[in-house]
């Protein structure tokens, strides 16, 4: 199972003034069970490029297939795309409307067309994977605080049991404590379930710390694609686009260019603090 | 469709139309709507054709705009048209099935088709030629003497403007929410009137939050920046009259004195050849 | 005196029923002590729900004391007629860019405020250009704010501040809903109006990154200041920090694990420079 993208192209505006080509050529593959991590900066198209995963937004040219059949075929159930390929967008919390939480993330089941019970025990699932405690189901989703209503959000989508999930930006405007906790529940879903998640992030720590492929966005093309030590040994190139790597990878570049024997391919502060203190033993070891 | 009413749209340019005090330009649009209404007579209708195509020339603004703002009421005009055109009593022109045209219903389907071009392009024209900003500002200024008989002028024009700002903020909110739900697999767009009614709770709820909240942020925002209602107030742009604002009043009084004069030269010559 | 002084200030959100009896009391504000002096950058860290927007809000006179007191520039606020006095003295920025901008073309927005203090036409136009330029938004003064990036917005919420000539600003998380970019500049131009135009400084975040070079940062948690001191001292400790739902820059959080290692590195580093002046120093012992 996979998705493929083949040269797509995305404009908006056609024939305007204001014509803006926001994908340029898009050629790439997502595979079963990968966690992947989508960056660039605002107006790189990384949004264009998560709303044609699942038929939001339809290429002006390319095609894109999802486990081998065309996705723009006539007879293509379209809908049923996306309950396969769920997306998050950014501040999901805005979404919420019904009066409990609970109804809430029955939504999108019963959309699909299954039953009051069988929607029932597709949202409590949902919500027990998201961690919310369940004295909360039967409230009102505007009484939650803000973590907790981007959870409810977040599980709104996983109750329709989609295949992959993108989540863009799905911390943004949390405290640093709410962060990790959503990431490491997208994280957890990801080991226990091996569903796809793609997580579209402005922070290259979050990014490098989760993800095992980074695919870089630039003024609507894919700029790298690759694991994050790949694409961070670019640095250099990230900056001059507006981007950066993270602050430790710099630290071990630096380390590196005064002459110290300390490896560089590092994105986290748990393996810069292995490349450290490897450098240091061999150091006393002579 | 929402794209086409180019009422309320800014047509930018550095034209004299452009630079007018607003309150000429509405005074003058009302002066011209009435006297689309008040006079008849072909002669009548070439003076506001020429008055008119004058005033869209020296605006600079291209001709394509206005008829533009036309196509958004075609409906309106189409159905105005066939009102007239079958139910004016009169002298029958032709007739087919069960249907009359009088010749009195010609002629006045004709006038109001005229009539209602004329009124959206001369209206277009002072939407696409003034800002929002300076409309309510004309508006506040136009209406000042009403404050003394307790109407909230200064109020009502604030929130004009804070609802023109707003508006392109909602049409985006209203996408965006629109596709959070069609993730979820909602469904916009089958269905009869009243699933479709249905389906709108789920765009609706979270479009209203969204106005309460951001209208709670905006009060905020303005008590903090000292907003304490209209007195005391002073203007970064207060309106005064310039030259050209004299001369623009000058034409609409001579277009207004022409009308007025036609209409009579119209009445005399009728009743001279019996028309 | 300084500019802003709080005793024992205490604020609490009373829910009530229909039948207006008393449902529940939540303190978001318990016995703060605030002192600040003019020219200072202060920073205010906590997570969200702490109390900190709160207290920002006191300190704009938004909100009133429920006990204890508060003096700004010499005024208290608890008395009504101070109000205005508090407000042109104590400007303040908030978190949605586009719930503040209340004109559809920038130079309005910031006349906005002084208009509203019936400043002279001609003088409004010299703040507004002065505040524009000080902020770096003066070629963007005839563009409408719907077209700005979200750091741009926020500059032209911070001119729309300035033109009102204040001693202080408070700014209650301006960075939450921008992206990197935007961050930064939001921030490059809240330290230049702290340095140039000695403004008093209230930053509110909960971006570790962003209080590095304060004066002083106040912790909150449960309406409480819980732990005041230089950026220094508040990441030298890193446990107790994230005990309040807060984390720290993952330079600092490098140090901090090559530390518990038994490094010789000093606590609080904030810097990548000083990081890496520590580990060659290390090096050189070798």
């Amino acid at each position: 199972m996979s998705i493929i993208l083949n040269k797509v192209n995305y404009v908006y505006s056609a024939g305007t003034a204001y014509e803006i080509q926001a994908l340029k050529n898009v050629n790439l593959k997502i595979e079963d069970g990968e966690f992947i991590g989508v960056i660039g900066h605002t107006g790189s198209g990384k949004s264009t490029l998560i709303q044609h995963l699942n038929g939001l937004m339809r290429a002006t040219s390319g095609g894109i297939y999802y486990n081998g059949e065309d996705i723009y075929d006539k007879d293509y159930d379209m809908r049923g795309l996306r309950s396969k390929v769920g997306l998050v967008f950014q501040y999901p919390e805005h979404q919420l409307f019904e009066t409990t939480i609970f109804d809430d993330v029955c939504f999108g089941p019963l959309n699909q067309g299954l039953s009051k019970k069988e929607a029932g025990v597709r949202a409590f699932e949902a919500l027990n994977c998201v961690g919310l405690s369940e004295e909360l189901y039967y409230q009102s989703p505007f009484d939650l605080s803000g973590g907790q209503k981007r959870r409810v959000a977040i599980a709104g989508v996983l109750a329709m049991k989609p295949e992959m999930i993108i989540l863009d930006e799905p911390t943004a405007g949390l405290d640093p404590k709410g962060r990790d906790e959503i990431l490491d529940q997208i994280a957890k879903m990801h080991k226990e379930r091996g569903i796809t998640v793609v997580l579209v992030s402005h922070s290259m720590e979050d990014v490098a710390k989760y993800v095992g492929r980074i695919i870089v966005m630039n003024q609507g093309e894919v700029m790298f694609d690759d694991t994050p030590n790949g694409v961070f040994r670019h640095y250099r190139e990230l900056e001059a686009v507006g981007l950066a790597a993270p602050a430790v990878t710099y630290l071990l570049h630096e380390l590196s260019e005064r002459g110290l024997p300390v490896g560089t391919e590092a994105t986290t502060v748990e393996t810069a603090k292995k490349e450290i203190l490897k450098m240091l033993a061999s150091l006393e070891k002579r | 469709m929402i794209r086409d009413i180019t009422i309320g749209q800014y047509y930018p340019a550095n034209s004299p139309v452009h630079r007018l005090d607003p309150r000429v330009k509405l005074l003058g649009t009302l002066i011209y709507i009435i006297s689309l209404f008040v006079f008849k007579g072909f002669a009548a209708f070439v003076l506001a054709a020429i008055f008119l195509v004058a005033a869209i020339k020296i605006s600079r603004v291209p001709f394509s705009y206005m008829v533009k703002g036309l196509k958004a009421i075609v409906v309106l005009m189409v159905i105005t048209g066939l009102f007239n055109l079958f139910l004016t009593q009169g002298t029958p022109w032709v007739s087919f099935w069960v249907f009359t045209v009088t010749y009195e219903g010609a002629e006045n389907a004709a006038l109001m088709l005229i009539r209602l071009a004329f009124l959206i392009i001369g209206t277009s024209l002072m939407t696409l030629t003034t800002t929002p900003n300076q409309l309510t500002d004309g508006l506040e200024k136009s209406l000042h003497p009403l404050s003394k008989i307790g109407v909230p002028v200064h109020e009502i024009a604030m929130m004009m403007s804070i609802a023109l700002r707003f508006i392109p903020i909602l049409i985006e909110e209203t996408d965006k929410i629109m596709k959070a739900q069609m993730a979820r697999g909602a469904d916009f767009e089958s269905g009869n009137i009243f699933r479709k009614a249905k389906a709108m709770i789920p765009l609706l709820v979270p479009l209203f939050v969204s106005a309460f909240r951001r209208a709670n942020d905006l009060a905020m925002a303005m008590e903090a920046r000292c907003y304490n209602g209209g007195t005391g107030r002073t203007k970064m742009k207060p309106l005064c009259y310039k030259r050209q604002d004299y001369i623009a009043y000058a034409v609409l009084f001579l277009y207004l004195a022409a009308m007025i004069a036609l209409r009579f030269v119209w009445t005399y010559l009728s009743a001279l050849f019996g028309w | 005196m300084g500019i802003i002084k709080a005793r024992k200030l205490v604020h609490e959100y009373i829910r009530r029923d229909e039948e207006g009896n008393v449902e529940s009391i939540q303190t978001a504000l318990d016995r703060v002590d605030l002192d600040v002096k003019a020219g200072e950058f202060i920073a205010i860290l906590g997570h969200n729900g702490s109390g900190k927007s709160t207290l920002a809000k006191h300190i704009n006179a938004i909100l009133e004391p429920g006990e204890g007191s508060l003096w700004v520039d010499g005024y208290d606020v608890s008395d009504d007629a101070n109000i205005w006095n508090v407000r042109q003295s104590a400007g303040m920025v908030f978190q949605n860019p586009d719930n503040q901008i209340i004109a559809s073309v920038v130079e309005e927005d910031v006349g906005f405020g002084p208009e509203n203090i019936g400043v002279p036409t001609d003088e409004i136009w010299q703040r507004v250009e002065d505040s524009l330029r000080a902020v770096g938004m003066l070629k963007y003064r005839t563009h409408s704010p719907n077209k700005l990036s979200g750091g741009q917005k926020q500059r032209v919420a911070i001119a729309g501040v300035m033109a009102m000539q204040p001693k202080c600003i408070v700014l209650d998380e301006p960075t939450a809903m921008l992206d990197p970019n935007g961050r930064k500049e939001v921030l490059k131009a809240v330290h230049k109006l702290n340095k140039e135009k000695g403004v008093t400084i209230l930053l509110i975040t909960h971006y570790m990154e962003e209080v590095v070079d304060a004066d002083k940062v106040y912790v909150m948690d449960k309406g409480r200041v819980v732990m005041q001191g230089t950026p220094r001292e508040i990441f030298s400790k890193v446990d107790e920090l994230k005990s309040y739902r807060l984390d720290v820059p993952q330079i600092t959080l490098l140090a901090h694990e090559l530390r518990r290692e038994g490094l010789a590195i000093p606590e609080g580093v904030l810097t990548r420079a000083e990081l890496m002046e520590a580990i060659e120093r290390i090096c050189q012992s070798y």
